[in-house]
């Protein structure tokens, strides 16, 4: 029981960063209808950038800020250079651009940083704290209460403002939202802006408890995609669940069945879901018209 | 004989029910148009009939047999062919591929001869492209045969989709709006095809919205409206009929009608 | 004679030509390595250019077939007691056969659904290869016997150039046939309008993996004469670098075209060489070329060359 109990932690740990993951991938799924394969780059940004700056000399919460402020730069940087020029490719290309990205990120990283591993000093401190036989660590919580905040924000932001109201009118209709005067390119440049800043606090959040290196973006763009599809793309609370039940099924797989397979979880909810049910669990079913 | 018929078909997407039990009998060697207002299925009732969606009730039998759950490709085998609405042209292809692609049921060999040339393909590839060039040039369009298909005018593109379904040498072509943005000269053309398809023993179903080009050339007419018959019956029958006028034709639509039964 | 002159062979003549002729131009040994490598990767890349550019699907889980070609030749004659050629032939029918099983379900997807279900398919072989240490040496590899061929060892990278360029115009002319075949037309339609096809009588779900299988094979061969040329094989041949490195050949060269699947072999082979000591930089170049031909040069190398030719002429 102690032992379920802990799996189930460190699955919602690891699942709320893939649900932060997923739900940058829908921020500019839904206002571009462009998979962003660079997603994972951000978190990876994040955590990377802070652990040099600090190594720099900067005190860990300037250090923090720089992280997300550079990181939100490149996300910008990534519509602005190499999204928007490419406006009307087929889905397939934007795609490839995108892995494109994050190849070249990936590169740069390796070269600006190094190929090690890194890691952050806890928010509280490392000592676990013991709930019903199972031991948590503390900067868990925090990865867990800062999910839950970031979503709460981004849902009253989406639902409250004009600006929120401008992404959703850009996601449901660009032409019609350009008729009413959204500028949808701001729009877009926005989302990706928010999708980077996001992918970015997830990643300074979580390298205390999983480590950061120059590669591991691409593990967790292709886990957040999972969880996003399975969510149903294009549905924030979707994106949300998603990310959680992944991180539970990889954490209870790795405890149950076997450690070594515990990445191909994610791939093979993939295929599931891609094979099974298209649409998600939240989405709606397409109908084409001939 | 009776080619096609329906029994009851419907379907409904997302709770409309966009063709709610129609019946129709189409006879060999007819000319059956279907008509009616923007909306009312017309192609939705294509798209049933030639497999591209599965209805929810009734059922369609070809040539006596039974093809309510058949796959467009199976249905092309057994002669039933169309046209396209929003012109579904191969567009990458010469002129002359696109009709090629259409004699694909008559030709026998497999992927590995393909790989291989085998002796049998290019004695396939010279028997299609013989037959395909007949088809091209029934509807005239021989002299464009090497073009891009996407370099030829819009009426042209008309005449190549016929081509192509020509090819493939169906008992039952259903011609999705051919006259659609064609000029009366065009549409004369189109008009003499249809009636040499018909003198070759080919059935046409036509869905249509050009008012004399249907009284003309059909045989029956069957009227849709919001997915259901509102009536069907000979040209001159269903021009004066009260409650098409009143749907569909308007008072100077049926005028229109009456000059060219005239 | 006269099919030889048939205009439908001309690249698998000029491919052939070039085999032949390059090496006299070769002042070492290293560079039979850098060519053989270039034919390697042609064979592979063709085939997923028969797949993506000609029939218009996608596969950015490629690598995968390559890794089963490759660990089929380790496991083979290391395991089963196999003979390398033997094991080859069998890397093919279980590359086909993975083919088959994989592709039956998920040809289904379109556009970026059938992206990412490729992709997560090529991760999932990977992980299986890095995972599965007890067949295949986990993520150190594995060495691979030599091949032997009626009782002759063949090894030297002169050797290896002629094996893999005569592959490789095979190859060429395979893809040619189909191309010019109602197999090929099928495809193509297939490509521009799946519903048009289908009601010309084409079953597409059938043709679409007919074709994955043959591109799969062709990886397959690939990835067998790579790890026999480089007697050593680990998982990061069936990884994801690997998979986007096969578009990225394809997309450069140009879509649909059967002599850019060389040229796209050629430039991203090639360039890593040429920049060994900017190792570094292979990753972050890789990434900037496949961004900026997607953005800015689409069609790919020589689909341009030939419109700038032509064009002049009007």
């Amino acid at each position: 029981m102690a032992e379920l109990l802990q799996f189930v932690f460190s699955g919602l740990t690891v699942g709320a960063i893939y649900a932060l993951v997923a739900l940058g991938f829908t921020l500019i799924y839904k206002s571009s209808d462009i998979i962003n394969f660079a997603q994972g780059e951000f978190v990876m940004l994040g955590g990377m950038v802070t652990v040099f700056a600090a190594l720099a000399g900067m005190p860990l919460p300037v250090a923090a800020a720089v992280s997300v402020i550079a990181t939100t730069a490149t996300g910008l940087a990534l519509h602005r250079f190499a999204v928007a020029p490419a406006r009307g490719a087929t889905p397939v290309a934007l795609i490839m651009i995108t892995i494109g990205a994050s190849i070249f990120l990936r590169g740069v990283a390796q070269i600006v940083f190094d190929k090690r591993f890194h890691s952050l000093p806890s928010l509280f401190g490392n000592d676990p704290i013991k709930v019903g036989g199972a031991a948590i660590l503390p900067q868990s919580l925090v990865v867990l209460a800062c999910a839950a905040i970031i979503v709460v924000v981004l849902w009253l932001f989406i639902e409250r403002t004009m600006l929120g109201k401008a992404v959703i009118a850009t996601a449901a209709n660009r032409l019609a939202a350009r008729l009413i005067g959204v500028d949808t390119r701001r729009i877009v440049d926005f989302s990706f802006a928010v999708s980077a800043a996001i992918g970015a606090v997830a990643g300074i959040l979580i390298t205390p408890i999983a480590l950061t290196s120059y590669d591991a973006g691409t593990l967790l763009a292709l886990k957040g995609f999972a969880a996003a599809m399975l969510g149903g793309i294009g549905s924030a609370p979707g994106a949300v669940v998603g990310g959680l039940i992944i991180g539970m099924i990889e954490a209870l797989s790795a405890g149950y069945v076997s450690s070594n397979y515990k990445d191909a979880v994610a791939f093979l909810i993939i295929l599931a879901v891609l094979i099974f049910i298209p649409q998600g669990l939240f989405g709606r079913a397409k109908v084409e018209r001939v | 004989m009776i080619v096609l018929q329906t029994d009851r078909l419907a379907i409904s997407f997302g709770g409309v029910r966009a063709i709610d039990g129609v019946s129709l009998s189409i006879a060999a060697g007819q000319v059956f148009s279907i008509i009616g207002p923007n909306g009312s299925g017309k192609t939705t009732l294509f798209n049933l009939v030639s497999g591209l969606y599965t209805p929810n009730a009734g059922s369609i039998e070809l040539a006596g047999e039974t093809v309510t759950h058949l796959a467009p490709d199976q249905l092309a085998r057994r002669g039933l062919s169309r046209t396209f609405q929003n012109l579904q042209i191969f567009s990458r292809m010469s002129v002359l591929e696109n009709v090629m692609v259409g004699r694909h049921r008559h030709e026998r060999t497999g992927i590995l001869a393909d790989l291989l040339h085998w002796p049998t393909v290019p004695r396939q590839n010279k028997a299609t492209r013989e037959a395909a060039l007949i088809a091209l040039d029934r509807v005239g369009l021989s002299d464009s045969a090497d073009r891009a298909a996407g370099s030829l005018a819009y009426g042209a593109l008309k005449r190549l989709e016929i081509a192509r379904a020509l090819a493939s040498e169906p008992k039952v072509l259903l011609l999705d709006e051919p006259a659609a943005g064609c000029n009366p000269v065009e549409t004369e053309d189109i008009d003499r095809l249809i009636r040499s398809l018909v003198v070759d023993g080919i059935t046409v179903v036509l869905v249509e919205h050009d008012m004399r080009l249907v009284m003309n050339i059909s045989d029956r007419v069957h009227v849709l409206q919001s997915g259901r018959t509102l009536t069907e019956g000979t040209p001159e029958e269903v021009r004066s009929n009260p409650a098409v006028i009143e749907a569909y034709l308007g008072v100077h639509g049926s005028q229109e009608a009456g000059r060219a039964l005239d | 004679m006269r099919a030889l002159l048939d205009t439908r062979l001309l690249p698998a003549l000029a491919v052939a030509l070039i085999v032949i002729a390059l090496p006299w131009f070769f002042p070492s040994m290293y560079y039979y390595r850098i060519g053989a490598l270039v034919f390697i990767f042609a064979l592979a890349v063709v085939g997923l250019n028969l797949l993506m550019g000609f029939a218009g699907q996608v596969s950015l889980g490629h690598a995968g077939f390559l890794g089963i070609g490759a660990y089929a030749v380790a496991i083979g004659p290391t395991h089963l007691g196999m003979p390398s050629w033997l094991s080859l032939l069998a890397g093919a029918a279980v590359s086909g056969f993975v083919a088959f099983l994989v592709g039956r379900p998920i040809l289904r997807l379109k556009g970026h659904y059938l992206a990412v279900a490729t992709l997560g398919f090529g991760l999932l072989i990977a992980i299986v290869f890095t995972n599965e240490a007890g067949w295949t040496g986990g993520p150190d590899g594995m060495s691979v016997p030599r091949l032997v061929l009626f009782g002759w060892a063949v090894k030297g990278s002169d050797t290896w150039y002629w094996i893999s360029g005569g592959t490789c115009v095979v190859g060429f002319l395979l893809a040619l046939n189909l191309m010019h075949s109602p197999t090929g037309r099928a495809l193509q339609a297939i490509h521009d309008s799946e519903v048009a096809a289908q009601v010309l009588g084409i079953d597409v779900a059938s043709k679409k993996l007919a074709i994955f299988i043959v591109s799969a094979m062709y990886a397959s061969v690939a990835g067998s004469y790579l790890a026999l040329f480089n007697g050593h094989v680990t998982p990061e041949v069936a990884g994801f670098l690997r998979s986007i490195e096969l578009v990225a050949m394809v997309v450069l060269g140009g879509m649909g075209s059967i002599v850019g699947s060389l040229v796209g072999a050629v430039v991203l082979v090639v360039l890593p060489q040429a920049l060994t000591m900017f190792h570094e930089y292979e990753q972050a170049l890789l990434g900037l070329i496949v961004m900026v031909f997607m953005i800015f040069l689409r069609r790919g190398i020589v689909p341009s060359l030939a419109l700038l030719v032509a064009r002049p002429r009007k």
